[in-house]
């Protein structure tokens, strides 16, 4: 697994974000969407940094991190499996998908896949009720109309992807 | 080179998530190699609406409607199509009697039965194109606006009978009215883009679909109010509203639409966008005022009310999507022409996610005064493999569940409230004779007691106690009191919670105990689950004069509970059986049952 150690560059690239913003006032959630874009998750090293950089207090910091699901403190696999729960998903059996993806890839919970290649949330809503029950992997890769049979092929091609690398 | 052909791809969520995007890329691969590049113009749409179709595309001039499209389609759809001036028939979309609609937008009631005001633009202009909406009257509302009184908009608006289109249906131009009379330096117009009700996804297809339409809609609202700056808060959940949404923020502002002294009016007005970070609660208008200020989305008590005091404690209105649209369209076409439409007290349309167990997912744009049954048997086309309607649910984790006794309903606001549900974003599951009741309510429970924020004490502690009782019931452990529990703690959670979400997270349970007592009650006193569907209270077996002994059951069954040889009957160990479904769905020859639990150890 890469070793996400938080090397400096990427506190430069954080710290060009923030001073780029034409008003730091209410920008914290923005901030924090970018530092996790950057380093992945959110690190205490990581909110501490941004505490002083924004001057707010690192408890705040820590506050506005812990309630929003979106922010983690936890690394997540390279690719993220999002499993619908929404209303529409759930009725047409999203739990079975999430349960068979779970089963495929050897994990309980959101933690990543030992070769950290994938980690699995269930989320709420995706807004993609009409193909329910779906997935996302990533941030584009949407898989409609699932079967928990179709899914040890959908994990199996990005295990391909990498393996070519 | 004029252009022969232009081809309408629709790129909506639904149709992005059956694997559009492929699609598209072979189209456009098959046109290069023809060199039909020159005179064939690919254009990637919003929400055509007709998700259960999708991936799909419109071809004009002709209108020709293909549906359900793989990428190894796309030689066909040259080569016949374009090349030779041939309908590919395979294609065509076919009606319930297999009769062929070649022009399906145009005929079938799906989309006939439609009123298309809110999404008026959707699969037909490229979203990414300021130039497409302006050619669709775009922005010609907002100039009409502008050389009006502020207070001659905010009448309009009143006048058209306009209601918010995000839960409550409060009247829009009154809130815009009580936010222009708040005396204040400054005034913020916020849109609430955090569609957050699992089931709804009518504002994500107008993001992405139609951007500038909301973009004119919050300039509108902004003059009407006194604002110069809005902000729409859009879920993270959403990366292409967010993509297309910068797009069309940067193309208004290079045209003059956004920014300073828009049409020579004197009139400023710019937008910005907010991520939100997943929490539902943020929905909530004050809560939702907090994440923009950058905190932890908490709700705060009102009064103040946001129109006296909300973002930065200045005035503030929050609209959301589908109202704001509407706006460009009252402005130009009148109020008298969307006050005509719709009911006594909710005028005009309302745009329904129709999803769940019904024939034709996807958008549904219908007067306010259409019936359930009309939405969901002549528009929707009725419930798939012959199953048995059981309710729809509506206004998400803080609406109700309406039988089938209700189904020549209306839909208005009042009507809605009336049978224990709201309207809520629009959002419309339905639910076949498969589906517990029960387990409804217990799904919806465990979302708002996952997303209740923790401020205040019956949200925080209620909800939890009602999920807790019903995992009791749907395990088969519940007693009578249990029942009686949570009515009682239902009614105290609505009279105490601090905010909307709190205050309604109860309804769902309410309106199945309202309509479906009978299955609460088999939970408890017979320990059945009537829709089959809660683990703890079925069991599996194999009919021994149905069974082939093909083995397809015991090589998907995950435990190894099934046994048996090659042509001979199969047996399940109840006690391996972990009732996944694996065995029932595989078998070719209904040999697998699905019976209730106390039946089988009856027999065992």
């Amino acid at each position: 697994m890469e070793n996400q150690t938080l090397t400096d560059p990427k506190f430069a690239e954080l710290d060009e974000f923030i001073d780029n913003l034409p008003d730091k006032k209410g920008m914290l959630i923005g901030v924090l969407h970018k530092a996790q874009e950057i380093f992945g998750y959110l690190p205490a090293e990581v909110q501490h940094h941004i505490a002083q950089k924004l001057d707010i207090p690192e408890s705040t910091v820590f506050g506005v991190v812990t309630f929003y699901s979106f922010f983690t403190m936890k690394p997540r696999g390279k690719y993220q499996i999002k499993v619908c729960l929404g209303t529409a998903c759930y009725v047409k059996g999203g739990q079975k998908i999430s349960d068979r993806v779970k089963e495929e890839l050897g994990v309980t919970g959101d933690e990543p896949t030992s070769d950290g290649l994938f980690s699995v949330q269930e989320v709420r809503c995706l807004g993609a009720c009409s193909m329910a029950p779906v997935m996302l992997v990533g941030e584009r890769d949407f898989y409609g109309r699932l079967t928990p049979d179709k899914i040890p092929q959908i994990i199996e091609s990005y295990r391909r992807k990498e393996n070519k690398k | 080179m004029p252009l022969e052909n232009t081809i309408l791809i629709c790129a909506g969520g639904g149709c992005i998530s059956a694997g559009e995007i492929s699609v598209k890329e072979a189209l456009e691969n098959e046109i290069k190699k023809y060199a039909l590049d020159g005179v064939v113009k690919v254009v990637e749409t919003g929400c055509m609406d007709a998700c259960s179709l999708g991936p799909l595309m419109v071809i004009y001039p002709e209108g020709v409607f293909y549906q359900k499209l793989k990428p190894s389609d796309a030689k066909e759809i040259v080569e016949e199509h374009l090349l030779k001036g041939r309908v590919v028939q395979r294609l065509l979309y076919k009606g319930p009697s297999g009769e062929i609609k070649p022009r399906a937008t145009e005929e079938i009631p799906f989309f006939t039965r439609q009123v298309r005001i809110a999404t008026r633009n959707l699969g037909v202009i490229d979203p990414a194109s300021i130039e497409e909406y302006i050619a669709r009257d775009g922005y010609f509302a907002l100039r009409k606006a502008l050389s009006m009184t502020p207070e001659m908009v905010i009448e309009e608006i009143k006048k058209s009978g306009l209601r918010g289109r995000g839960g409550a249906g409060f009247p829009t131009g009154l809130k815009w009215e009580l936010t222009r009379k708040s005396k204040s330096d400054e005034k913020y117009l916020i849109c609430n883009a955090d569609e957050g009700d699992p089931g709804a996804f009518m504002d994500r297809s107008m993001m992405e679909g139609d951007p500038h339409s909301l973009l004119e809609g919050m300039a509108i609202g902004g003059y009407a109010i006194g604002a110069h700056q809005g902000y729409i808060y859009v879920r993270a959940e959403y990366p292409l509203a967010i993509e297309r949404l910068k797009i069309a923020i940067k193309q208004a502002r290079e045209y003059g639409l956004l920014g300073k002294d828009i049409f020579g009016s004197g009139f400023d007005f710019d937008v910005d966008l907010r991520i939100g970070a997943g929490a539902f609660v943020c929905g909530e208008e004050t809560a939702l005022i907090q994440s923009v200020e950058g905190k932890r989305g908490q709700p705060v008590q009102k009064p103040p009310y946001p129109a006296q005091s909300g973002l930065w404690k200045k005035p503030t209105v929050i609209n959301n999507v589908e109202t704001l649209v509407d706006v460009p369209y009252i402005i130009n076409k009148g109020w008298e022409a969307f006050a005509s439409i719709g009911t006594e007290k909710s005028k005009g349309t309302k745009v329904f996610a129709l999803v769940g167990k019904v024939n034709n997912t996807g958008l549904v744009e219908v007067p306010m005064g259409t019936t359930l049954r009309e939405l969901i048997f002549d528009i929707g086309g009725g419930i798939p493999g012959g199953k048995r309607f059981k309710a729809v649910q509506t206004g998400g984790p803080s609406g109700g569940c309406i039988p089938e006794e209700y189904l020549d309903t209306p839909i208005d606001y009042e009507s809605l409230t009336s049978l224990g549900t709201i309207m809520g974003s629009g959002g419309m599951i339905v639910m076949d004779e498969d589906t517990c009741m029960v387990d409804v309510a217990r799904f919806f429970l465990q979302f708002t007691a996952d997303e209740s924020c923790g401020k205040c004490t019956p949200c925080r502690e209620g909800t939890r106690k009602m999920l807790s009782i019903l995992d009791k019931i749907v395990e088969g452990n519940g007693t009578m009191e249990d029942i009686e529990r949570l009515e009682t703690l239902a009614v105290t959670i609505k009279d105490t919670a601090l905010c909307g979400l709190g205050q309604t997270a109860p309804n769902p349970v309410l309106s199945t105990l309202r309509y479906f007592r009978d299955e609460y009650e088999a939970h408890v006193k017979e320990k059945r689950c009537p829709a089959k569907s809660c683990k703890a209270l079925i069991a599996y077996r194999i009919d021994p004069a149905k069974c082939t002994g093909c083995t397809a059951c015991a090589r998907a069954c995950p435990t190894g509970a099934i046994t048996g040889e090659v042509r001979k009957v199969h047996t399940i160990d109840q006690e391996k059986c972990i009732k996944c479904g694996s065995c029932f769905e595989v078998c070719r020859f209904d040999a697998v049952e699905k019976l209730d639990a106390v039946e089988v150890t009856a027999d065992t």
